[in-house]
């Protein structure tokens, strides 16, 4: 019985790999899939080469030429202090991927543990699981990131604990649901049977089944954390100024938005392009691959 | 059926008792003395030792928790200590404010956001259907903020339609027209959420075997849809209006702020940047209570409009 | 048309587009109701019942397009009809009950509230309405209707349930029942009661009724005529007497020898027909049963056979028909 499902295991994947191609051009198909898919390329491209990209110093002072429209050497025009928001928002949009990268990351490990935890374990432990997630998610998430931040005062590390803190729950539920789920499957009840270990149980069963769905959840999560992260640096409560970030770009906006427009639109454009961008690209992933996700909206 | 109401209550209360243990327990294990962080270093200890025996910190913290929900049962929120001002007149002068601005930003999203469902249900795979799909989706990616700002920007400084700024000088009519921007920045999402499950949730409910027994009655398209679809698939949607006032009395703060509006979320933010421990619990907690009644409310008024559960034992 | 005949059906052509390419479901289906009488339809899943059914109601799949035949109610083509006209029909003249009590009635809506509904072409204060709506009930044998006329679809038993269905069937005096599996998810004592019933029904009331069931128990006991359909031909039909005692198309002998009921021995293996269901989109050149026959000679499988009246009143579409004998 092992041997035949590892068997399987092992023959499957260059058959995984066509379907993922196949699934991947079903997605192409899609008009906001293909739109979804060229604004994530864009934002991601822009963010990883923008030191290259980058015409000027994005904390680069320049009194003189402060609170100017676009021009062919400001190209989305300068804020109070004359600094390039062009500048500013490339950067800031590195800053933005990295916290969603790290933060995403982060839950997602726990997140799996816990839920594995909460799968496998006896079932006081399981209730109390459920308990603290159904606690945490029935905290309004700016209520906690609020509370958050009055701890540990601004930072981008406050950004990150907020959200790693926030999905935790969402990826740890999942995660149990499915294990529950498989833990009494036959096909398992018969590997334990003969003596299978916890870990290659895991390893061989439930992880494949798991991931597939962490990361499409994980995928539609990242439009979440990009407006937490902007949220909360407009706030103030963020990112700490010098340091650019689209949130403080609309904030140091916001103050001369009847002097100037620009600041504020080019600091929303890139938020509203990456937020469209990931959530075309996650919605398309999730009807191609796993239709079952959709009830979750 | 009154037995799932009391224990639907009781969860709510359990997940209430957690949340503001966690949050207390939280704020009490910070690095750093909260008192140091109130009065600043310089100030004498007989203060200190003052503040910290009014603030009951000299107790172990689980003693410390039980009577703070203690208190909290009772209706006692504590005292705001820089303004010595009750957390209680302070938050419930400022609630009304942001209840408002949520029930007009989930009124109007529900005006919209659910024909807009019906309508790709009824035409799915249409054009409106597309068009409304990819709207949905838009109104929900978007922050909130932003449209905030975006709106301010073309309403107010450019158009100059719409005052953006403040609550109005306290005329009714004054107040009104101060409420439509920050309103339909809220609510804005919530389009996108509700048109989204009412057009799934009127999908599934068509499918279903009566729907085709209606239809072999000849009942006229419009009663099925209005009286035998609509009244199944309204059901999950009055859980999310439910989740959506939570969720909005306490994102509330973003719009609050960029139109500068007295609020709850707000209260927080000043409570929240001066450090101000007391008001900050207060104010976090009625937002939390109020997110957990709500949703609670919801579900309660599902069991009650849904003969299945209405009329069990 | 007979003018005897409440339906006809003539050469009905349904093809279906799939996936797969088109689908060819219902082949030259011959039906004939008349008046007054229970027409019986038996055979497997999948076999074309169902689409039968919503072709005459106008109840078809979008992907499917009736490509010929005529289908004349009281002397009217159906198919000729518009979606308004067919809608006036359906519930008034022509009414349905489905399989699964369990999901057939709107679970939010009182039975009295759908009970009323349907009776929404009629210009009589709703007192009236309701009036007749308790009358259908206690008909049915529905105890104390006066008072359940407010409760929910869940709050009655299933067989209940299949009561209500046929009050809510029966209360605008249809000239035409159409019964799809009414008794599957009972079991047995229910199914005997609804039977009665409905037969008791169907006399004092008069109408006609088409009697869809794989039950061969419950078609013998209720119906004056039987057609078998197989692969989405009708490919014998008769009376219920001749269909019983002397099958002509094979494949209906195969289905009576596979009848548990009709087993004396007890044995651990019920009888099956060897062989698959064929597939509708790839259909062979000759008889659709030819695969699973027994008695299939070459032409079985060159030419398709047509439907023959080889004894008065008893179709069959075999090449056979006549000379297998039930012997």
């Amino acid at each position: 019985m092992s041997d035949t499902s590892v068997k399987a295991a092992t023959t499957e994947m260059p058959g995984a790999w066509q379907s993922l191609w196949r699934s991947l051009k079903r997605v192409l198909r899609e008009p906001l899939g293909a739109l979804g898919l060229v604004l994530v390329v864009f934002v991601i491209v822009s963010a990883v080469g923008a030191d290259l990209f980058a015409p000027f110093e994005p904390n680069k002072i320049d009194i003189r030429a402060k609170l100017q429209p676009p021009s062919a050497e400001h190209l989305l025009g300068t804020d109070q202090l004359g600094r390039d928001i062009f500048s500013r928002v490339l950067i800031g949009g590195q800053i933005a991927l990295k916290v969603s990268l790290v933060s995403i990351g982060l839950a997602l490990v726990i997140g799996l543990t816990l839920g594995l935890i909460a799968g496998f374990g006896p079932r006081w432990l399981d209730n109390a699981l459920m308990l603290l997630f159904d606690s945490v998610r029935s905290f309004p998430t700016v209520m906690f990131a609020l509370a958050v931040v009055t701890l540990f005062g601004p930072s981008l590390t406050t950004v990150m604990i907020v959200v790693v803190i926030t999905q935790i729950p969402i990826y740890g539920r999942m995660v149990r649901s499915q294990t529950l789920a498989l833990r009494d499957a036959e096909f398992i009840l018969a590997e334990r049977a003969l003596g299978a270990g916890f870990f290659r149980i895991i390893g061989m069963h439930i992880l494949p089944n798991v991931v597939g769905p962490l990361l499409i959840l994980a995928s539609m999560d990242i439009p979440f954390v990009i407006t937490i992260e902007a949220g909360l640096s407009f706030l103030g409560m963020g990112v700490r100024p010098p340091t650019p970030s689209w949130g403080t770009i609309l904030n140091d906006g916001y103050s001369y938005i009847y002097n100037t427009p620009w600041p504020v639109i080019a600091g929303g454009i890139p938020v509203i392009l990456t937020t469209l961008g990931f959530t075309f690209l996650g919605e398309s992933l999730r009807d191609v691959f796993d239709p079952r996700l959709r009830k979750e909206i | 059926m009154w037995l799932y109401f009391l224990k639907r209550i009781l969860l709510g209360i359990l997940i209430v008792v957690v949340a503001v243990s966690l949050l207390y327990s939280m704020i009490h294990m910070v690095p750093g003395d909260p008192v140091k962080t109130i009065l600043g270093p310089r100030a004498s200890p007989e203060l200190q030792a003052q503040i910290r025996e009014k603030m009951g910190l000299n107790d172990p913290l689980p003693v410390q928790i039980v009577k703070f929900i203690g208190r909290v049962a009772t209706g006692d929120l504590g005292e705001d200590v820089f303004k010595r001002k009750s957390v209680n007149t302070i938050v419930f002068e400022q609630l009304p404010h942001t209840i408002y601005l949520v029930l007009a930003g989930i009124g109007w999203a529900m005006l919209v956001g659910i024909p807009l469902g019906c309508l790709s249900a009824i035409y799915r795979n249409s054009m409106i259907d597309r068009f409304a799909g990819i709207l949905s989706v838009s109104c929900i990616a978007i922050p909130t903020f932003v449209v905030a700002l975006y709106s301010v920007l073309l309403f107010a400084v450019t158009l100059k339609w719409l005052p953006a700024i403040g609550a109005g000088d306290g005329g009714f009519g004054s107040y009104i027209s101060h409420l439509i921007l920050p309103a339909f920045a809220v609510g804005l999402g919530w389009v996108g959420y509700l048109a989204r499950l009412v057009r799934a949730s009127m999908l599934e409910v068509m499918s279903e075997n009566h729907v085709r027994t209606a239809r072999a009655f000849g009942l006229p398209e419009k009663t099925i849809v209005f009286k035998y679809v609509l009244r199944l698939a309204i059901l999950p949607t009055i859980t999310l209006i439910g989740m959506g006032i939570g969720i909005l009395l306490s994102s509330a703060v973003f719009t609050e702020i960029v139109f500068a509006r007295p609020g709850i979320g707000r209260l927080i933010y000043d409570a929240v940047t001066s450090r101000n421990y007391p008001v900050v619990m207060g104010s976090v907690l009625v937002t939390t209570i109020l997110f957990v009644v709500s949703t609670t409310i919801a579900d309660l008024i599902n069991a009650l409009v849904d003969p299945r559960v209405r009329t069990e034992g | 048309m007979d003018a005897n005949n409440v339906l006809e059906i003539r050469g009905l052509n349904v093809e279906f587009a799939s996936e797969r390419g088109r689908l060819r479901a219902l082949r030259d289906v011959d039906l004939t109701i008349p008046r007054g009488s229970i027409v019986g339809v038996v055979g497997e899943s999948g076999c074309g019942k169902s689409t039968m059914i919503n072709s005459i109601i106008g109840l078809l799949a979008h992907n499917a397009t009736v490509s010929s035949g005529s289908i004349s109610f009281q002397g009217e083509d159906l198919l000729q009809k518009s979606e308004r006209e067919l809608r006036d029909i359906r519930g008034q003249h022509i009414s349905m009950i489905f399989q699964d009590p369990m999901t057939t009635l709107n679970p939010v809506l009182s039975i009295g509230t759908q009970m009323i509904d349907i009776q929404y072409r009629d210009q009589i204060p709703k007192a009236q309405k309701k009036a007749r709506s308790i009358e259908m009930l206690s008909r049915v044998g529905i105890p104390d209707p006066e008072s359940r006329l407010d409760n929910y679809p869940h709050q009655f038993s299933g067989g209940m349930r299949q009561r209500i269905a046929i009050a809510m069937a029966l209360q605008a005096e249809p000239e035409l029942l159409i019964a799809d599996e009414p008794t599957t998810a009972l079991d047995a004592t229910l199914e005997v009661q609804i039977i009665h019933r409905l037969k008791d029904l169907q006399h004092s009331m008069g109408c006609s009724i088409l009697f869809i069931s794989h039950h061969l128990g419950v078609i013998a006991e209720l119906c004056d005529f039987v057609i078998v359909m197989y692969g989405g031909e009708v490919v014998e039909r008769g009376t219920v007497r001749d269909i019983f005692h002397r099958p002509s198309h094979p494949y209906t002998f195969k289905l009576l020898e596979c009848d548990p009921a009709r087993i004396a021995e007890t044995t651990r293996s019920l009888p099956t027909i060897p062989g698959e269901i064929p597939n509708l989109a790839k259909l062979p050149p000759g008889c659709i049963f030819a695969d699973r026959c027994e008695r299939s000679i070459g032409l079985c499988r060159e030419k398709i056979p047509p439907s023959t009246e080889f004894a008065e009143h008893h179709w069959a579409r075999c090449h056979l028909a006549g000379e297998v004998s039930s012997t």
